[in-house]
């Protein structure tokens, strides 16, 4: 007998694992039959995963948390037993923003340090020549996407909440406001990067990895209540998703893979764009230079696919930073909760920190993280809302 | 319900005739305050200017991650909250989500004022649906016809059938193969198209 499901995504390249599942007969072969629903929007997501409309999701890990910890929205708590992916976004600027920066840095471009502090001078020139401040995009307030071009600008000087504009944009909608200058920059994941340099539009400044070296983006999510009715379909669709990582990360199965992510019900933008993203080689600029990382996007390797709480406490640190929520110790407990290596474990069939996985975080920028710290790691940091 | 005291409605969808249904129906249920925003550019800057006390907005439209801002500390003077925060009427929610609409709405508002302007909204939203389900049931029937038709004349041709001949050749083909008969219309169509 198979089990039916629901599943909501958005249409964006760390689905990837989800799709591939559905599409390539890893889910079938866990006698799961999945109906995957395209959404518009993370709020969508959220709702419709929380009154039980769907089963499962694809959502942002801070999504997750903040669910559980009911900001910003009504408190249901959400269990993360798989991670869709790690890193995968990227900070593309316009032309315009992009020789502004470029004018003013000093040392390496891909050094997001020289990239910050050169911000920082053409947000403190503009505001001496009485321009308008920038503005960032970015797709949610409790987003990895946030956070990062939070955390980099900051390093530089820059406060996020007085010295520019962050402004939340559908990821369908940010390469139309790039160029039509209603945003001068944005933080979004793929393939939207790409779609703006492609249509000479922008230029990507930073891979995410650049600024954090493993940071979890997004995760598979269910109701921590349906995980306890349902452990045995949680571990099927655990590891659907596992396998269908495997594939994914399989350089003879990219072409294949990018293939059926372009579908129109899937992610519908074309399959080279989509190829670019999983092999990690991106044009950067318009007129074609190119750039390569094995950190883009992490869809399974380096043990990607085993949450980490220490991830979970991070992610819980930048909403305290930035006013989100209060310091509580319980609070960050909650959010530590919701990424559950045990489920992983129990579905996978074996134990601990898989071998080769990077340190987790590795900000360019602070000290390392120590998630049983969290005050004295914040107080590092001189911009944010925070205070000891 | 006086002008003053008629809360100020915000209708947030790129769907200028379902908006103007549900316009109409507030309207109509006294209502006076609505305005309907089709344009997503600098939405939000143009939501705070208005300053509602309720906004509706559709579940299809990407720009509800949008709104979601509106809870950060931001610089707007009142703190609007989702409808899904009260728990307390989960069939409401869910009635709302059925019918794909979504209503943010500032803090201090009563429920009973709430409630008039969610019901109405979803059953003007769930009379939109049904309409466009008409609407698609017609056109995809018209289209279906179209092509019995032409099958049918194709089949005359081809074999000097007439007309009624040539339509009972077809629908007995399409019980033998258990398909529709606009299925077989199709595959002649195509057949033909082939061996031209």
């Amino acid at each position: 007998m198979t089990t039916p499901l629901h599943i909501g995504f958005i249409p964006l390249v760390d689905a990837a694992a989800l799709i591939i599942a559905v599409d390539k007969g890893f889910a079938a072969a866990e006698g799961l039959d999945v109906k995957l629903v395209r959404e518009v929007s993370w709020s969508n997501v959220r709702d419709k995963l929380n009154i039980g409309l769907f089963d499962a999701a694809h959502l942002l890990a801070p999504v997750a948390i903040a669910s559980s910890l009911g900001l910003g929205h009504v408190k249901v708590p959400i269990v993360a037993p798989f991670n869709l992916g790690l890193n995968g976004n990227a900070i593309t600027v316009s032309p315009a923003l992009h020789a502004a920066i470029m004018g003013e840095i000093e040392g390496d471009a891909l050094d997001p340090m020289a990239t910050a502090l050169a911000l920082a001078r053409v947000v403190a020139a503009r505001r001496k020549s009485g321009a308008e401040p920038l503005t960032f995009g970015m797709t949610f307030p409790f987003s990895t996407h946030n956070y990062q071009l939070r955390f980099w600008m900051a390093a530089g000087g820059v406060d996020p909440d007085e010295d520019v504009r962050l402004v939340v944009l559908p990821p369908p909608y940010m390469v139309d406001s790039l160029a039509n200058g209603h945003v001068d920059a944005f933080c979004v994941g793929a393939p939207w990067n790409s779609v703006a340099v492609d249509l000479g539009v922008g230029h990507i400044l930073h891979f995410v990895s650049d600024i954090l070296v493993r940071a979890a983006e997004k995760v598979l999510a269910v109701r921590q209540s349906w995980s306890e009715k349902n452990a045995d379909v949680l571990a099927a669709l655990v590891r659907a998703a596992s396998h269908a990582a495997e594939y994914i990360e399989d350089p003879g199965n990219r072409a294949e893979t990018a293939h059926v992510l372009a579908r129109p019900d899937r992610i519908g933008v074309g399959a080279e764009v989509i190829q670019r993203t999983l092999d990690g080689r991106l044009k950067i600029s318009p007129d074609g230079q190119r750039r390569e990382s094995g950190r883009y996007l992490l869809v399974g390797r380096e043990g990607a696919g085993r949450p980490d709480p220490a991830q979970a406490a991070w992610l819980y640190a930048q909403m305290v930073r930035w006013g989100q929520t209060a310091m509580r110790p319980d609070a960050l407990r909650t959010a530590m909760g919701v990424f559950r290596p045990d489920l992983y474990d129990a579905a996978m069939g074996h134990q601990g920190k898989p071998p080769g996985a990077s340190e987790a975080i590795g900000a360019f920028a602070g000290p390392a993280f120590d998630p049983r710290d969290i005050a004295g790691h914040l107080a590092a940091f001189q911009i944010g809302h925070w205070k000891p | 319900m006086s002008a003053e005291s008629s809360p100020k409605i915000v209708i947030v969808d790129e769907s200028p005739i379902r908006a103007a249904i549900l316009e109409e129906g507030l309207r109509e249920a006294g209502f006076t305050g609505v305005v309907h925003i089709s344009e997503m550019q600098s939405l939000l800057a143009r939501i705070y200017a208005l300053d509602p006390d309720v906004i509706l907005i559709d579940l299809e439209n990407p720009s509800r991650d949008v709104l979601e801002q509106m809870f950060q500390v931001s610089r707007a003077v009142r703190r609007p909250i989702a409808m899904f925060v009260d728990q307390s009427d989960a069939a409401s929610i869910q009635a709302s989500v059925d019918a794909g609409v979504s209503a943010y709405i500032v803090d201090g508002l009563k429920k009973e004022r709430i409630k008039p302007i969610l019901d109405l909204c979803i059953s003007r939203f769930n009379a939109f649906s049904k309409l466009q389900d008409e609407l698609d049931r017609t056109k995809s029937a018209l289209e279906e016809r179209k092509v019995i038709d032409r099958a049918k004349g194709i089949l005359m041709k081809v074999k000097g059938l007439t007309e009624d001949e040539a339509y009972v050749l077809m629908r007995s083909t399409a019980m033998r193969e258990k398909k529709k008969i606009g299925e077989i219309a199709q595959s002649i169509l195509t057949a033909s198209e082939l061996l031209k």
